[in-house]
């Protein structure tokens, strides 16, 4: 067993990325992203991994040069957050089309305005639809274990298409954890160097990123959601091999205490933590309570959730990010999708919260869970309301 | 001059008969663009990879499932050719440098029109210089966003009309002096930076090649006539390529390592009448503002001339040992 040391999830994170035969890296720095910027870039210098790290002007150029860099067969890495990845929005959906296995850690931050450097996931719900694998961790372990398997996921020749890893600025990236560091060659034997598709070199002279018509954009648009949707084959694939090689399971639907729970929380990332303290409490008032967090964002896991809900009469979804003017938030408008066709359709009741930093306590939880509890016996449950706003 | 002269002559020797730029693109009549990128395919050859920026060149180039490059070829959006040219290049050194792919030298390419160049494009060409990659960035300025239908840009020249910088009662058209981006690719400290026109093929041949040698970045600018949006007739495409050499309008020159020098040089520079008078997008100028034309010209001609006279090779400021 590895030894566990104490680190500072961000640099837990380049830690990881450092050990995964990078070739290409180009990060821009961004609160609260740049101390993966900053300790990669630290590790590149002393040689500790053999990485082009190419320093940016933005991150637009970030996103296009891993682009490029990817295209020639190389592996490439990147990191952003907030606006920085909102300036990447025009590229993200075409390395999907390009079918480039770029690896992302997104550290969630507000985007502006106004301008707020703290943490909520409304940096990458505006890029749902960019047909990349989007995955959210809840501590540094996850973190750490991700950024490895993202590329191993994205490079599969079943896959080929980029990853997002989801860590929650500050709440996560700035948190000293105990993780462990899984050995070195074990890594390496995990992720050999990739073996691209195909390659810009003159021995080969593709035409990449061609430009199509109204004849075959829709049907390549079609093949872009079959393949996003398969990989999720290939995630499972890899994270069995992980828990074989490396003792820790990931499942795309993770439960606590959700077996015979007749109200179910939904949380994504870090947030999870705080709930299960919450769940605790509720269960000791002999509350039915569990907790329903979701790692795997895109591909939706639609079986594994329908499956882990499927007895309970009422979900609580958290989201921490608004679709304005719309449904509420993101997550619960994707899980009121997967429950329509269902029979069985428990009660759903959105709670907007702990946006731009705003802390969730897990009094908030219980509250919350509380609350919603007394509202369905009303008949009151609301489709979705802010929750904690100060009067 | 004498091998301009003599071109049909040296041509065949001169240029590499492998054409990288396939004939059955769809350009239009008298493109002076594609003709430039036929040429320049042929001065980088094979061992190159190309980024380019959405354009003309892109669209006419690589409707799916057809291509007409012979080289391999990105493109990914309109104002990144700069950043991705940068990543292919770091891709191609750090894959290399593991032995996964053979030991050669590979020349990568960006390029862009004048408005993926100098507008939206500045800025990660102004990273991707100043952060000093191997990099070959032609622009091929044909004056005006012209794929998307005309648009002014500030390449477009004073007193052009375009679709959006119109001539009317009120309005002469572009009001605007052409952005010099030699000037400010110079002041990066690219250790090249050089001008074409396919008008004069061997000197831009020779340039590309220069270009290529260069280990680190380069910048070539490309006068490209367009006689789709300058409403001139596409058979007047290398006559317009010399004239406007001729009239000072745009000069050859290059610059290497700091010292400038002309490669092309007119005796007397011709009337900018001359130049103006056969496209539609000059054809209702009044004699006072193609007199501003004039000084214009002048005055630009007369400071690049100064350059060419006055500035030295960096590498022989830096043997001085104090500051001047
Ligand atoms: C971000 C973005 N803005 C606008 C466009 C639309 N667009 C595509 S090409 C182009 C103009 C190209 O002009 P230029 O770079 O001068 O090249 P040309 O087509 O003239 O060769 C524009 C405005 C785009 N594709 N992307």
């Amino acid at each position: 067993m590895a030894k566990r040391v104490g680190m500072e999830v961000a640099i837990a994170v380049a830690e990881a990325v450092g050990m995964c035969n990078v070739d290409v890296a180009a990060v821009y720095p961004i609160t609260p992203q740049s101390h993966i910027a900053e300790h990669l870039s630290d590790i590149v210098a002393d040689g500790r991994t053999d990485t082009e790290y190419v320093t940016v002007e933005s991150e637009h150029s970030a996103i296009s040069v891993v682009i490029g860099a990817s295209g020639t067969g190389a592996r490439t890495y990147t990191a952003t957050s907030s606006q920085g990845l909102m300036l990447m929005h025009e590229i993200l959906p075409i390395v999907s089309a390009m079918r480039l296995p770029i690896c992302m850690a997104v550290a969630n931050r507000a985007v502006s305005g106004p301008l707020n450097i703290l943490n909520d996931h409304s940096d990458i719900m505006p890029q749902r639809d960019a047909g990349w694998i989007v995955m959210f961790t809840e501590n540094g372990q996850e973190a750490i274990d991700l950024s490895i398997q993202s590329f191993k996921i994205a490079e599969d020749p079943e896959v080929m298409l980029p990853v997002a890893v989801n860590i929650d600025g500050f709440q996560l990236t700035h948190m000293v954890e105990p993780v462990e560091f899984p050995d070195q060659k074990a890594v390496s034997r995990f992720i050999p160097a990739r073996k691209p598709y195909a390659m810009l070199h003159p021995d080969t002279p593709v035409t990449m990123g061609a430009f199509a018509m109204s004849d075959i954009y829709h049907e390549m648009m079609m093949v872009k959601d079959e393949v996003l949707k398969n990989s999720k084959k290939t995630i499972l694939k890899v994270w069995d091999e992980w828990a074989k090689t490396f003792g820790r399971r990931y499942k795309p639907v993770e439960t606590y205490r959700a077996d015979d729970a007749e109200v179910l929380l939904v949380t994504m990332g870090s947030m999870g933590e705080t709930a299960e303290v919450a769940i605790d409490e509720l269960r000791k008032k002999k509350v039915s309570v569990g907790l329903v967090k979701i790692r795997l964002w895109r591909p939706f896991p639609f079986d594994e959730f329908r499956h882990v809900v499927r007895k309970a009469k009422l979900l609580i979804v958290t989201d921490r990010a608004v679709s304005f003017g719309g449904p509420g938030g993101p997550v619960h408008a994707e899980i009121k999708a997967a429950l329509y066709h269902d029979k069985h359709r428990p009660a759903v009741h959105d709670y907007i919260i702990g946006l731009g930093g705003r802390d969730v306590r897990v009094s908030d939880f219980v509250t919350m869970v509380e609350r919603a509890i007394k509202d369905r016996r009303k008949s009151a449950v609301k489709d979705y309301e802010f929750y904690g706003v100060r009067e | 001059m004498d091998q301009v002269a003599n071109f049909d002559l040296f041509a065949s020797r001169l240029a590499d008969r492998s054409e990288y730029f396939s004939a059955g693109h769809r350009a239009c009549q008298g493109c002076g663009e594609a003709l430039a990128v036929r040429l320049i395919c042929k001065a980088l050859g094979e061992e190159t990879v190309i980024a380019n920026a959405t354009g003309c060149m892109e669209i006419i180039s690589s409707m799916y499932p057809t291509t007409a490059w012979g080289l391999p070829w990105i493109h990914v959006a309109f104002e990144n050719a700069a950043a991705v040219g940068s990543g292919v290049e770091a891709g191609l050194k750090a894959l290399r440098r593991k032995g996964r792919i053979p030991n050669r030298e590979v020349k990568t390419v960006a390029m862009a029109g004048d408005g993926g160049t100098m507008d939206i494009g500045l800025q990660a060409l102004s990273g991707a210089m100043e952060r000093g990659h191997n990099l070959l960035f032609i622009c091929l300025d044909n004056e005006a966003y012209m794929n998307t239908g005309i648009q002014r840009s500030s390449g477009t020249p004073m007193g052009a009309s375009t679709t959006t910088s119109p001539a009317g009662k009120l309005s002469y058209g572009q009001k605007t002096w052409k952005k010099n981006m030699p000037e400010i690719m110079v002041a990066h400290r690219v250790p090249y930076v050089a001008t074409v026109c396919p008008s004069y093929p061997i000197d831009l041949l020779n340039k590309v090649k220069k270009a290529k040698e260069v280990k680190g970045p380069a910048y070539i600018h490309c006068f490209s006539v367009c006689p789709t949006g300058w409403r001139a007739a596409s058979e007047l495409t290398i006559a317009l390529g010399r004239l406007v050499v001729e009239t000072g309008i745009f000069p050859l020159f290059e610059v290497e390592d700091g010292k400038y020098r002309f490669t092309v040089k007119p005796d007397t520079l011709r009337p900018v009448k001359d130049y103006l008078k056969h496209q539609g997008r000059f054809r209702h100028l009044t004699p006072d503002v193609i007199e501003m034309i004039q000084q214009g010209v002048y005055h630009e001609y007369n400071k690049l001339q100064d350059k060419v006279d006055n500035l030295h090779a960096w590498s022989e400021l830096r043997k001085k040992p104090h500051a001047r």
